[in-house]
């Protein structure tokens, strides 16, 4: 996520996975959501070269892009940690105790909701309903779910969590020496 | 036990691949449908089979297809709605995870009797099991020949896709739903025109729920009679149940809607965590809560509107006497306060004036006039905006101050620094 990005690398690496998309709709602009979705996978977080990329492609005005991308909450356009831990406080799981545990995620990686850890490795955020309230309370770690959680069992996830940090360094080192 | 129609492939794994579904019955509905049904007649079928719309409002599905004008000489669309956001709801995802063929199938169904040509269905962007799962059943309903061109030897064709949501509970919301998939903001358009006149790219198109479709296949493999037979006459058919928050035994059950909102969750739901239930929200945030002293109401679309609620999404959630009726109208308020789209001034301004009274009060600092402040906002929000939205949050939030107006004043009264 270092590497420069401009319009021109962005080009390269999406137009053919957008032009793809582009064929599920008889107009360009409808395949805006799936094209931000290609970029953010790609790279993680979206902004404005993105953007005037993604317009250029798919031959829209480049607001068109932009007013998605700052209405969807899903879209990041801030950078999140490498552990993004999105905590349902919705009523019922706010009912079985999901602001005691926000809390309690709180204090053992001392940020609060909304925020990212100084290394990069951990974000908080409380959401909305994620439809999994027969399982109440309920996290998103990225994209996976964990159920019927207690402190216990936050406190194994995060250790869980960190173990499987520890390991994604060590790979990306080997990567880099690798490389070089 | 209730037979399981709608769940009956949930512990049947087999099933997520269109062999197992086959195997176990399915495709026998559109088979039938393509060999005895014109368009016409399917949709006449429906009709007859008094489906209604299983997302919220509760609308005759047959009728809603017919409003399809025949002769617009555009192209038609049918879109399923599963962005499931409603919270307290967890349905679709339980019929797209363990399911998925079953939906799909009801969606070439319903794609035949309105003459659409192209689907898709809109899944909330936080579902990605969901989303995997389905994508893969297309892929092999196509390799089946049951969508793409000339469906099973028929001059019908049809092609499916998946559009990923991403995030904002406005578009289940039907005309926000079909902005989002032409690729803009979720903000709901005024209707008429109603989506079967013009939805959309401007063209005629059905949206229904994924629980409606996954109805279809049944109507058709077993016909009208066997449907209708079961639950009340003006709402037949099985739903399913979302069971949540403070009861012993949630999950999603599938009964017929002439159950009674005590049965439900004494009976299914195992009774409270702690104490006694002091009420249940009968059918997702947007459905005003019903207590204790109500629970002989049955869990249909009519029984529950005369008593001031709906059934909605059905997505029940159970609070016991451990709850605090403020504290839950403002953790709902302020959902749909972050969630409104901001097109209409009373949802934007009037639901975040609410949340600040409400976490006022919670916080002990409420004032005397609060309650009856909050009377006013809930009347300057409902039936004054585009959408449902505001109706939805004006509504649940005046039933908790109707029925639980004590808890309110007893937390005011606790403010020492008031007036």
């Amino acid at each position: 996520m270092t590497a420069e990005r401009t319009i021109s690398t962005i080009r390269d690496d999406l137009t053919i996975a957008i032009s793809e998309v582009r064929t599920r709709y008889p107009n360009a602009r409808s395949a805006i959501m799936p094209a931000l979705y290609l970029a953010q996978d790609k790279y993680g977080t979206l902004d404005g070269t993105v953007y005037q990329a993604i317009a250029e492609i798919l031959d829209v005005p480049e607001i068109y892009v932009f007013e998605v991308a700052s209405f969807y909450t899903l879209y990041h356009r801030e950078a999140v940690g490498r552990f993004h831990l999105q905590m349902c406080t919705n009523v019922s799981c706010m009912l079985l105790g999901a602001y005691d545990l926000l809390g309690h995620l709180e204090g053992r990686l001392g940020i609060k909701a909304g925020a990212t850890t100084d290394d990069g490795r951990f974000s908080i955020r409380a959401v909305e309903c994620i439809g999994a309230c027969d399982r109440a309370p309920v996290m998103m770690v990225n994209e996976d779910y964990h159920n019927d959680l207690t402190r216990a069992r936050v406190d194994a996830l995060l250790d869980g969590l960190e173990e499987i940090d520890t390991i994604l360094d060590d790979l990306e080192e080997t990567i880099s020496e690798g490389m070089s | 036990m209730t037979e399981q129609v709608l769940l009956k492939n949930v512990n049947n794994p087999d099933a997520l691949t269109l062999t197992g579904y086959e195997k176990a019955g399915g495709y026998q509905g559109l088979k039938i449908m393509f060999r005895d049904f014109s368009p016409d007649e399917v949709i006449a079928y429906v009709k007859d089979s008094n489906l209604r719309g299983r997302g919220g409002a509760g609308f005759p599905t047959g009728l809603k297809w017919s409003f399809v004008p025949k002769d617009s000489g555009k192209l038609h669309y049918l879109c399923c709605n599963a962005d499931e956001g409603e919270p307290g709801t967890f349905k679709d995802r339980v019929l797209m995870e363990k399911d998925p063929h079953q939906m799909i199938e009801g969606m070439i169904i319903a794609a035949y009797a309105i003459g659409a040509k192209t689907s898709y269905v809109y899944i909330r962007g936080e579902y990605g099991l969901s989303i995997s799962r389905v994508e893969q059943a297309i892929a092999e309903a196509y390799a089946q020949g049951y969508l793409g061109r000339n469906i099973m030897g028929t001059d019908f064709s049809h092609d499916m896709y998946v559009h990923k949501g991403a995030g904002a509970y406005i578009c289940g919301e039907e005309t926000a739903l079909l902005e989002s998939i032409e690729g803009k903001r979720g903000q709901p358009k005024l209707k008429p025109p109603f989506p079967a006149v013009a939805g959309l790219y401007e063209c005629p198109t059905v949206v229904n729920n994924v629980e409606t479709f996954a109805c279809l296949p049944h109507i058709f493999s077993r016909g009208v009679d066997w449907f209708t037979a079961i639950g009340p006459m003006d709402a037949p058919g099985p739903k399913l149940f979302g069971l949540s928050g403070q009861l012993k035994r949630p999950g999603v059950y599938e009964l017929p809607m002439d159950i009674t909102l005590g049965e439900l969750v004494e009976d299914y739901g195992g009774g409270p965590l702690t104490g006694k239930f002091k009420a249940v929200i009968p059918g997702g945030v947007s459905a005003p809560m019903i207590p204790r002293s109500g629970f002989d109401v049955k869990m249909d679309f009519s029984s529950l509107a005369a008593v001031d609620s709906m059934l909605g999404s059905a997505g029940v959630i159970a609070l016991d006497d451990s709850a605090s009726i403020p504290v839950v109208a403002r953790r709902i308020t302020e959902f749909f306060s972050h969630e409104s789209c901001g097109k209409c001034a009373p949802c934007r301004e009037g639901l975040t004036w609410a949340a600040k009274i409400l976490r006022r009060i919670e916080a002990g600092d409420g004032l005397p006039g609060d309650p009856d402040q909050l009377e006013v906002l809930c009347g300057g929000i409902f039936g004054t905006t585009f959408c449902a939205l505001g109706d939805g949050a004006a509504w649940a939030l005046r039933a908790t101050l109707k029925h639980f107006r004590p808890e309110y004043d007893a937390l005011i009264s606790k403010n020492n620094n008031r007036g």
